[in-house]
């Protein structure tokens, strides 16, 4: 019999903020963040995730992505009916592994409706859970426990840095419109340990992840087909983010971008100052869609050469959700040096994102 | 010498099957129609049971375990408790009922669902949707297919439900992905919760195990686990209870089915005996030409199978179309009401078919095996003379199998079911009936001598002539046995039933008038306001009100119906008819309830036991202080004090009420203002003891229609062995007719003889067989229905229709025996004397 998974994936929850959102809080500047409130849960609005990706590597120094996300998502229905099974809130959740040496991804998902204690988010800290896959803040490590299909993680990581608010203050801005924004910290330079097992087989691992927390209520413009986002280690323990909102035709509808140097303060970037530029494209033999894989980032004066751990790092949810998009551990060089390591996101290449 | 070569060659050529057309094609036909009418009974019904199990299996998707309980549901926090165990890789919870629809009588099934959970357990219950998020909307529903187009609904449109009185409309989002040809609707849990009363309660929790997990094993211990009222079960039980609602029934539609082919059986017999009679010189010559006695047999048996393949062939076709048109006409359960909710596709399966075919052959070829032996037992010399015809039956005589046969047969009567069916009680009414059969040659010459020789010429000649060769009339006699003892035995059973469920009618509706809150589904109740409003309307001198729910005692049999009523222990008898004794449980027991005669049957609830009901997820105890009659609810029904139930339950809702009228109101009047003064009043069915006696005599009838349609088929069969074996038999006697002519006997008094013949022939049939069907009555009465539907009646025999049908069968074999001695006689008498030299 043929299993349909209802799911969404977080594309689609950003796009179903171009619908109405009347009863949704704005996302508005000058909010000054508070911790660990707003490490927690922000039921009122919309969407939001907490994404977090990474690189570690095994004792034979083997390395790999991984990738765990949990989306909160308000979909304003059914909101005064009293019944326990009410969906008020949605939780859903991604797990991913990019190992070259499976060639492609390994993932697998999760979807509830919050309540029954079997899946929620609190507010007053990063909880979040749906049945046996969890991320919990304990002091300051994210506990991620994620039972998927054919492989488990039991990860812990550890801040080693402070917060980095992005935007002004946390305030981030996606389009023209004030109004498309969200609010949105990372926590870069995360330390990882901890265990995964793959088909049963388990192994410690360490390495560096990113962690990004944004919640909004209408972040994409309507104009908006997709973006291309990267969140990058440096190998000096800066840290950088980029991104870009991408029109119909493919230029650029809005970008941002942060810069921060270890032990420094933080830079934001203005949008005219960022640029993403395809470098090498892959075509997938699956899906057929062609995604630039490998990718020019210019912030300011400074550029950088994302280049991907393995081309094939597509992320197929179209018997599920219909979304199509690549979400992949990247190296990232200036000129011939390796500076740094991150994720790159590539979203809208199949067909637009709409609802 | 020439002459006789001639005749060998015809008959082993052509066979008396050319030779006799008219005679084989009834037979072909007896058969074809049993054939029919076993195959239409067996497509009908195993289509909508086959559907069913579809059905449930389509529902339960990939679920290893399904935890079911009361009709109305448990408390949902079973639910997480459930999803948290080890073993369960996903749960997923369910709110099943049946919604009454606003503006039609009917109901839709509601399955309400969590997506997420479903997509993991019964992604098949998952429909694609332009707006995903329609599956979470609480005002939202997707249909089944074949709830769209039975409905007359489209994606965009609305269903209106009756929710207690109130009407809750629902927007159709889309229609549900539906491999099944079940009429059901799914929507969100959340909505289904809201929309019809369920807040905190779900129907069901279907649940997935992780690989590896023992289900069986883990499935004993969650049971032991659970709360009382619940069960864990897999998936399949839920089918096997459901159709073991109507497995009675359809096993009954089957076994007369059976009947009808076991009459062309016996016409088959009548007419292959007659014939080796007719062509016993015929036989004894090919026998002194060289045809060995195993080549006779085998000769005579083919002919038998030719009947059945022949009969077989066309029955199976006749079936196919009988079966489209019953569905078509009445639907899928003849009108029984057991498969409302679905529309089945008739498709013909080989083993079936094979079944049937093979039956058919079989029982021609059985007809024909004991003419087949006797006619080749026969020695050839004196066979070839004239005369010995009485010689053939002669075998059938000794009596003292018949007697051990219906010894076997009064003592399998006893016997208790074999997996809820009467096997038994079927067996025993084949023994009986064979027995007799096998007795009749000794029973008519019994009878005939007592009867005192007449006067008149040809009636003394008819008498002699019976009771000289008795044996002839033997056949005759079982055609009309087996027809008259079948219709005699199905017309007591159906009176007694009818009268019985009359009297129970009458004593169960001593109220002035009946409310009630839909006719069918789980959703229409009356409030305490409602109630309240009801009692207090003018011209209302009392209301009672009962609460109906269900509640589910055994996971692999239907849920028992609990009736929540004001019962006066003191006038007890008034409400329910009470076939026990009545009792008060003893200081200090617990307390009364009392039940069905189903649930002594099934779940040996017996007078003065104490038992446990689960009410409220709690076990209770109580002492069954009485059992009653109950024509309505064969899965079982329990009573209890309308107080208690609400002392343990909460609930003060009803679905039921009864009131008494004040001296000088009218059914109208209170009608009227029950339509006026109650807000939701109209959406109330009203009426009177008497509409609803009238009714559900209706129902009665509508369900034994196909009954009485399988009966008058198997007597019309019988009729037509009846003027197969006379006709044969006169056939046979050209030479006495002949021989009577010569010495001076007119046409008329021949055909006086052979009237009178016919007349006693019948008359001792008809004695035997009043006789014989009272006998299988009482094991119909006392056996087969106490076993299926688990209900007493009392014998009643309708002596009007059956005399009337005596008459007419009397009638009928008198003017057959004219006709087939009319035709006997149209030879020359001449010829008919030379035949022999």
């Amino acid at each position: 019999m043929r299993r349909r998974r209802f799911l969404a994936s977080p594309i689609l929850l950003l796009a179903t903020a171009a619908l109405a959102a009347d009863d949704y809080p704005p996302v508005v500047a000058g909010h000054a963040m508070r911790f660990p409130g707003d490490a927690g849960a922000h039921p009122a609005f919309r969407s939001e995730w907490w994404y977090i990706t990474g690189w570690v590597h095994d004792a034979d120094s083997k390395s790999f992505g991984v990738q765990v996300t949990f989306f909160r998502n308000r979909p304003r229905v059914a909101e005064t009916n009293p019944s326990a099974f009410a969906p008020r809130q949605l939780l859903f959740a991604h797990a991913a592994i990019a190992d070259p040496r499976y060639g492609k991804l390994r993932h697998d998902q999760r979807a509830a409706r919050a309540g029954f204690g079997l899946a929620g988010a609190r507010e007053e800290t990063t909880d979040v859970w749906i049945d046996d896959w969890s991320l919990e803040l304990v002091d300051d490590s994210y506990v991620a426990k994620i039972a998927a299909r054919d492989f488990q993680f039991d990860l812990r990581f550890s801040s080693t840095q402070a917060v980095l608010p992005q935007g002004q203050q946390g305030f981030s801005r996606k389009g023209e419109l004030p109004a498309n924004a969200s609010y949105y910290y990372s926590q870069p330079q995360l330390a990882v340990s901890g265990s995964v097992a793959v088909d049963g087989k388990g192994a410690d691992v360490s390495g560096t992840a990113w962690l990004d927390h944004e919640w909004s209520s209408e972040a994409m413009a309507a104009e908006a087909s997709g973006w291309d986002w990267t969140g990058i280690n440096l190998n000096d323990g800066g840290a950088l983010m980029a991104f870009r909102m991408r029109s119909h035709s493919g230029s650029a509808l809005w970008a941002g971008g942060t810069f921060r140097g270890p032990g420094a303060a933080s830079r934001s970037f203005e949008p005219r100052e960022i640029r993403f530029t395809p470098h090498r494209r892959w075509r997938s033999p699956r899906t057929g869609v062609e995604y630039p894989v490998a990718m020019l980032v210019n912030l300011g004066s400074e550029e950088y050469t994302l280049e991907p751990l393995m081309n094939d790092q597509e992320l197929d949810s179209r018997a599920t959700t219909g979304t199509v998009y690549w979400e992949g551990a990247v190296q990232a060089f200036r000129g011939d040096r390796e500076v740094g390591r991150g994720y790159l996101e590539l979203t809208g290449y199949g067909k637009p994102l709409k609802l | 010498m020439h002459k006789a070569k001639v005749y060998a060659l015809q008959v082993v050529l052509a066979g008396s099957l050319a030779q006799n057309k008219a005679r084989s094609v009834l037979s072909v036909l007896a058969i074809a129609l049993g054939v029919a009418l076993g195959y239409a009974v067996q497509l009908i019904t195993g289509a909508a049971v086959n559907e069913l199990a579809l059905g449930v299996q389509f529902l339960s998707g990939d679920a290893d375990l399904q935890v079911r309980g009361p009709r109305s549901g448990f408390d949902e926090a079973i639910y997480p408790k459930l999803a948290r165990l080890r073993e369960v890789a996903a749960a997923s919870p369910v709110v099943e009922l049946d919604a009454k629809l606003a503006d039609r009588s009917d109901t839709l099934k509601i399955i309400g669902i969590d997506v997420f959970r479903a997509a993991a357990v019964q992604p098949g219950l998952v429909a694609d949707s332009a707006d995903r998020l329609d599956h979470l909307r609480s005002d939202t529903l997707f249909v089944s297919p074949a709830a769209a187009r039975s409905l007359g609904v489209d994606v965009g449109g609305s269903l209106s439900f009756q929710v207690a009185l109130r009407a809750v409309t629902l927007r159709v989002a889309g229609l549900a992905t539906a491999d099944a040809h079940q009429r059901f609707a799914v929507t969100d849990i959340a909505g289904a919760q809201e929309n019809f009363d369920r807040l905190g309660r779900i129907t069901r929790v279907d649940l997935r195990l992780k690989a590896g997990v023992d289900v069986d094993a883990f499935r004993d211990r969650l049971q032991a686990e659970l709360p009382a009222g619940l069960a864990v079960q897999r998936p399949e039980a839920g089918v096997k209870a459901s159709e073991s609602l109507s497995r009675s029934y359809r096993v009954n539609l089957n076994i007369l089915a059976l009947v009808a082919l076991f009459t062309g059986g016996l016409l088959v017999f009548s007419t292959q005996a007659l014939a080796v009679v007719r062509r016993r010189a015929q036989f004894a010559l090919l026998r002194v030409l060289g045809v060995t006695r195993r080549q006779l047999v085998m000769w005579l048996m083919a002919e038998g199978a030719l009947v059945g393949i022949a009969g077989s062939t066309l029955g199976l076709a006749g079936g196919f179309f009988l079966a489209q048109a019953a569905v078509r006409i009445i639907g899928a359960d003849f009108g029984a009401g057991y498969f409302r909710d679905l529309a089945p596709t008739l498709t013909p399966a080989p083993l079936p078919l094979a079944l049937f075919f093979f039956l058919g052959v079989v029982i021609a070829m059985l007809g024909s095996l004991a003419p087949a032996l006797e006619a080749a037992r026969a020695p050839p010399a004196p066979a070839l003379k004239a005369g010995d015809d009485e010689r053939a039956f002669a075998r059938l005589r000794p009596s003292w199998p018949g007697l051990v046969t219906i010894a076997a047969g009064a003592i399998a009567s006893f016997a208790p079911p074999i997996a809820g069916l009467p096997l038994f009680g079927y067996g025993a009414i084949a023994l009986l009936l064979i027995g007799t059969l096998m007795l009749m040659p000794r029973l008519a010459v019994l009878m005939l001598s007592i009867v005192p020789t007449p006067r008149g010429a040809p009636s003394r000649l008819a008498l002699l002539q019976l009771r000289g060769a008795p044996g002839q009339a033997a056949v005759s006699l079982a055609a009309i046995v087996a027809s008259v003892s079948l219709m005699v035995s199905m017309a007591i059973m159906v009176a007694s039933f009818r009268i019985s469920l009359d009297a129970w009618l009458e004593r169960v509706l001593p109220a002035d008038v009946y409310v009630r809150a839909s006719a069918a589904g789980d959703t229409a109740y009356m409030t305490v306001d409602d109630q309240a409003r009801i009692a207090a309307l003018p011209g209302v001198r009392r209301a009672e009100f009962l609460r109906e729910q269900q509640l589910l005692l055994d996971p692999s049999r239907p849920r028992v119906v609990l009736l929540a009523r004001t019962i006066d222990a003191a006038n007890l008898t008034r409400q329910l008819q009470l076939v026990s004794a009545q009792m008060t449980p003893a200081p200090g027991a617990p307390p009364p309830v009392w039940v069905n005669e189903a649930m002594v049957d099934l779940y040996g609830f017996v007078l003065g036991s104490v038992v446990e009901i689960p009410i409220a997820g709690k076990p209770t105890a109580f002492t069954v202080a009485g059992v009653w009659r109950d024509y309505a609810r064969p899965q079982g029904a329990i009573a209890i004090e309308r107080e208690r139930y609400i002392a343990l339950t909460g609930d003060r809702s009803a679905t039921n009420a009864a009131l008494w009228l004040a001296p000088g109101a009218a059914v109208e009047q209170v009608s009227r203002a029950i339509d006026s003064d109650i807000p939701g009043g109209s959406r109330l069915e009203i009426a009177a003891p008497g509409e609803i006696r009238e009714f559900s005599l209706k129902a009665f009838d509508r369900t034994f229609a196909v009954t009485y349609a399988l009966e008058l088929a198997a007597v019309v069969i019988g009729l037509f062995g009846l003027s197969s074996s006379f006709g044969a038999l006169v056939l046979a006697r050209r030479r006495e007719f002949g021989m009577l002519r010569h010495i001076g006997m007119t046409r008329r008094q021949i055909g006086a003889m052979l009237a009178t013949e016919g007349a006693t022939v019948t008359g001792i049939g008809l004695v035997a067989g009043f006789g014989l069907g009272w006998l299988i009555s009482l094991v119909l009465v006392q056996v087969v229905n106490r076993q299926s539907f688990h209900w007493g009646m009392e014998l009643s025999v309708p002596w009007a229709p059956l005399t009337g049908s005596a008459l007419l069968v009397l009638a009928l074999s008198t003017i057959t025996a004219l006709a087939s001695g009319r035709h006997a006689m149209s030879a020359r008498a001449v010829l008919a004397v030379k035949e022999d030299w």
